[in-house]
């Protein structure tokens, strides 16, 4: 019972940089909105572990791909800590979508190779 | 945002963390949920917020460093807990750290920096057969012939202490002067701190009346306070005028390169023009390989230059050029030595290791439940060996700083023995190279000694852990084997210390023995030659005559007489043959020269073996007389009578005694050939020292001989006074710097050794004392219980023993070069450090056995 997440979180480990990069394309979002929105996007099968997204973004911003600000809700009258994308977070994006592309062509390779010749 | 702005990032991401759990409880009551549900909601969503912040912590770089505080700050609370043993284990740290930085200052002074000259590995030094000195003349054609040197120089090998005589600036004071050819400090890559290098000028004119001089910078700092002006000014030096051209820098200490425990005061041109060439194989050279060539080639085409030149020169003394790296020349000698010193600070910080190893053990037994509770709550195994390791290592940093102050203290005090006879010794400092070394010495004796303990912890079950914590998990047999290890190591290591430390002591009371062929006690000498020009043999001789009778006349003077070079001292040699004798250029007898006058034996102690001594009537005028020692008489005349003899020197001289062999390269070596010339008989020698014998301390002696001599030469300088046991024990000193030194070590060793034994022995009764309650139940009686922890301990030394022996005789190679007098498997030195260390295992296991041996059954077996 307790190992599924975990193997869920090993799973995306290398991807979640990657989607919350995508994520954010559509503009700034909070720690809570990216989460919410990728778990809504995939319904519900990539259960967002907040102890890997909140050091995800963190490390996300220290490496310059995005920047964070306070920001009041447009919806709420509160302060949410607003990320966005910057160039270099964009460029990244690129990176690791063709990375991400590369990689699932080769495994679909393996997986179904009748699927290929086809 | 900067790793030191991490409160205010803190509290950013606890804000941040706030505001979206607030959000989602927010969305939760939305979807219908009473605001208690949705708050616990909320937090099940979320999951632990207090891990979500540590997790996003770690993604920060710095995370490492405000751990690593913690970490120190935990170590730093949990050592002050344990203060003895904190003490007790910067203590020992600090001793071994200490020693082992000043050891290493020594070898990185005297083995690892490079020489104080541009470009030091192309220095070769070319050196003649077992010589180290070679002719002028070729010198000369050594230096125009060759092809794999840009440069050769040289300086005089038969410079004396003391050979000028300073006048007419303040108080007279006898220098010691080097003569040095033109091209020297140029060749060597040394620039003058002030002023300027000799100009080929100044190296044309007389050997015997230098006009220019260099002053080492240590003179010039003591004699003119480092006062720039004196540059230019003229000087008297053996009442002769001579300019100063220039201060040498600090870096080039001539005499503690090539001439330890010399001071060398001033350098002088050596004119080498065709007139004033020095006779003889007076010469060291020093050359600068061209760049790409390299010493075997150059060694080659010595072989050939050599042969061809002795066949151009037969008048010529003959060359072996033998070529050697110029660092090697200069620390070769020590290299055995320190590389054993080195060993041992190695063997002796594993001890300590070892020692700390098991007290650290011990620590975390006592701190299982701890570790354990830790470990429940969630710190990764990594977290604890970290923990663990960060405690050893606080703990050998504590142990550095203290053994730094030792190394400072102790490569300050080494640097001022300028009465030892070691290469560089005066350069030996704490400088970047060694911080660097200590620092990484500390770190892995830290590692090392915490790494038996850190794995331990991990080795933990839980809930083990939780539930033995009162008796503590070393309880468990899982890390018997390992601690008896680590008792059995520290014998096997102190036995090898023990072994290697007896056997240079061994050597060293070997070397004491030995009876040099004269007695330096209660004997003493001094420079007094005259400070006029000696102009006729009769003047010389009424100098002598005078001198010797004012000597004699001071009180508790028994003997006196005047030679020109004191045992342990110069090496001047002569070919040498009897009448008649004729044998082939290379293979003549050589002997050494003594230029002496009458009362000489007497002073020094050398017996007369047969004929008489020489005395006050070998004038000038009178026939002309010998003395050789029996090396000599033996060479020259085997299975004959050589008192009546005549030798081929100075027209033929009658030998008229023989007397006992002195061992003048000091007490390790063998005298070889000797002859004694009346020094009324010859004007040819470089110095004149009084030789005094006494019956008073020869300390004392000094004021009472100036008082009596003050009327010949007002100006005669005391300092140099000194006593022939000095000479002596100068020439011992690099076996006794490292006797004492490796004796520390053994002794440090065996301390800690045996701490060791005592420590784990205690412990392992402690740790039994159920069972040995119950053995004692049964029936078992107390002295049985007693031998038995006996017999453990005993049998633990002996495997150490046992395997320290088997090291020695493995490691026996490289201390062999450094024994006299006794062999690598002397068995007396095996047997004794054996039961040494027996001894020294079952006086450590004492305590505890009697503690075992007194255990009520009743009291043990309750505890439980």
């Amino acid at each position: 019972m307790e190992k599924q997440p975990q193997q869920r979180a090993n799973l995306l480990q290398g991807t979640l940089d990657m989607l919350i990069l995508r994520t954010l394309l559509y503009g700034a979002a909070h720690g809570h909105q990216i989460g919410k929105h990728i778990q809504r996007t995939t319904n519900d099968f990539l259960q967002m572990q907040h102890g890997s997204l909140y050091p995800a973004l963190h490390r996300l911003e220290e490496r310059g791909w995005v920047i964070s600000k306070w920001e009041t809700a447009p919806d709420r009258n509160r302060e949410f800590k607003y990320y966005r994308l910057t160039a270099t977070g964009r460029k990244q994006l690129v990176v690791e979508e063709s990375q991400w592309k590369q990689m699932a062509e080769a495994v679909a390779r393996v997986m179904w190779p009748a699927a290929e010749e086809n | 945002m900067r790793w030191w702005q991490i409160r205010k990032r803190d509290a950013d991401l606890e804000r941040e963390l706030k505001a979206d759990l607030e959000l989602e409880e927010e969305e939760q009551r939305e979807r219908g949920l009473s605001a208690e549900e949705a708050h616990y909601a909320a937090q099940r969503a979320f999951g632990n917020t207090t891990l979500i912040r540590e997790q996003t912590r770690a993604a920060w770089s710095w995370v490492w460093i405000e751990s690593l505080l913690r970490d120190l700050g935990y170590g730093i609370r949990g050592m002050r807990r344990n203060l003895g043993s904190t003490i007790f284990a910067i203590l020992i740290v600090g001793l071994g750290i200490g020693g082992a930085s000043t050891v290493f200052s020594v070898v990185n002074a005297l083995l690892l920096r490079p020489l104080p000259f541009r470009d030091p590995a192309q220095l070769v030094f070319i050196s003649n057969g077992e010589n180290h000195s070679t002719q002028a003349e070729q010198y000369s054609d050594l230096r125009d012939h060759n092809q794999s040197f840009s440069d050769l120089a040289g300086w005089s090998a038969f410079y004396r202490a003391g050979d000028k005589e300073l006048t007419g600036t303040g108080e007279p004071e006898r220098l010691t002067s080097v003569p040095v050819t033109q091209n020297l400090f140029p060749l060597l890559g040394v620039e003058p701190a002030l002023g300027r290098s000799f100009t080929r000028e100044e190296c044309q004119g007389k050997y015997s009346a230098p006009p220019a001089m260099l002053l080492s910078y240590s003179f010039w700092h003591r004699r003119f306070a480092s006062d720039p002006n004196v540059v230019g000014k003229k000087l008297t030096l053996n009442d002769q005028p001579v300019t100063v051209i220039g201060v040498l820098p600090a870096s080039f200490d001539f005499a503690s390169i090539f001439a330890p425990g010399t001071p060398i005061d001033v350098f002088i041109p050596w004119p080498l023009t065709d007139d004033t060439k020095p006779h003889g194989n007076t010469m060291s050279i020093v050359g600068r390989l061209k760049p790409g060539a390299t010493i075997g080639g150059a060694q080659a085409e010595f072989n050939v230059l050599a042969k061809q030149l002795d066949s151009q020169h037969p008048e010529r003394n003959p060359i072996h050029p033998r070529l050697v790296p110029l660092e090697e020349h200069v620390s070769g000698q020590v290299r055995p030595a320190l590389v054993v010193l080195m060993c041992a600070v190695g063997a002796v910080m594993l001890i300590v290791c070892a020692n700390l190893s098991h007290l650290q053990m011990a620590r975390m037994g006592t701190r299982q439940k701890e570790m354990a509770i830790r470990a429940a709550l969630g710190a990764g195994r990594f977290r604890l060996l970290r923990q663990v390791l960060t405690e050893s290592v606080t703990l050998s940093c504590g142990g550095a700083a203290l053994g730094l102050l030792l190394a400072v203290a102790g490569t300050r005090e080494l640097a001022h023995l300028n009465t030892f006879n070691l290469p560089l010794l005066e350069s030996v400092r704490v400088d970047r190279t060694t911080l660097v070394f200590t620092l990484l010495a500390t770190v892995a004796t830290g590692v090392l000694f915490g790494l038996a303990p850190a794995l331990q912890v991990l080795a933990c079950k839980l809930r083990e852990g939780l539930q033995d914590a009162g008796r503590g998990w070393s309880g468990s047999r899982r890390h018997g084997w390992f601690r008896d290890g680590l008792a059995v190591s520290q014998f096997a290591l102190a036995c090898l210390l023990l072994v290697g430390a007896a056997l240079l002591i061994q050597s060293f009371l070997r070397v004491l023995d030995v009876n040099l062929g004269f007695q330096p006690e209660r004997a003493a000498a001094l420079r007094i030659d005259p400070s006029f020009q000696v102009s006729s043999a009769a003047q010389q001789n009424a100098f002598i005559d005078d001198v010797l009778h004012r000597a004699r006349s001071a009180p508790g003077i028994t003997a006196a007489g005047i030679t020109d070079v004191l045992p342990l001292g110069g090496d001047r040699s002569w070919q040498v043959s009897g009448k008649g004798q004729i044998y082939e250029k290379d293979h003549s007898p050589e002997s050494f020269i003594r230029v002496v006058s009458d009362g000489y034996f007497d002073a020094l102690g050398i017996p007369l073996k047969s004929g008489r001594v020489l005395t006050e009537s070998d004038r000038a005028s009178s026939e002309p007389v010998v003395v050789v020692n029996e090396t000599l008489a033996r060479t020259l005349w085997p299975g004959q009578d050589p008192v009546g003899q005549v030798m081929t020197q100075d027209g033929g001289r009658r030998v008229v005694g023989v007397v006992g062999d002195v061992h003048h390269g000091g007490p390790e070596r063998s005298g070889g050939s000797e002859m004694y010339l009346p020094m009324r008989q010859t004007g040819d020698y470089p110095a004149m020292q009084l030789v005094v014998r006494t019956v008073l301390p020869p300390d004392s002696l000094a004021a009472s001989i100036r008082a009596v001599l003050r009327p010949i030469d007002p100006n005669l300088p005391v300092k140099d006074f000194q006593t022939l046991q000095e000479l002596v024990d100068k020439g011992m000193s690099p076996r006794r710097f490292l006797v004492i030194l490796l004796s520390g070590f053994a002794g440090f060793a065996l301390l800690l050794a045996s701490l060791g034994i005592y420590a784990l022995i205690s412990y392992s009764v402690s740790e039994r004392t159920k069972e040995i309650g119950m053995r004692m139940a049964l029936g078992a009686s107390s002295g049985l219980v007693q031998r038995d922890v006996l017999a453990k301990t005993l049998r633990l030394a002996l495997s150490g023993v046992a395997l320290g022996t088997l090291g020695s005789f493995a490691l026996s190679k490289g201390i062999e070069s450094l024994l006299f007098g006794t062999t690598t498997t002397n068995p007396a030195v095996f047997l004794g450090v054996i039961l040494l260390l027996c001894a020294v295992a079952l006086v450590a296991a004492y305590a505890p056995a009697r503690r075992a041996s007194r255990i009520d059954p009743m009291e043990a077996l309750r505890t439980e």
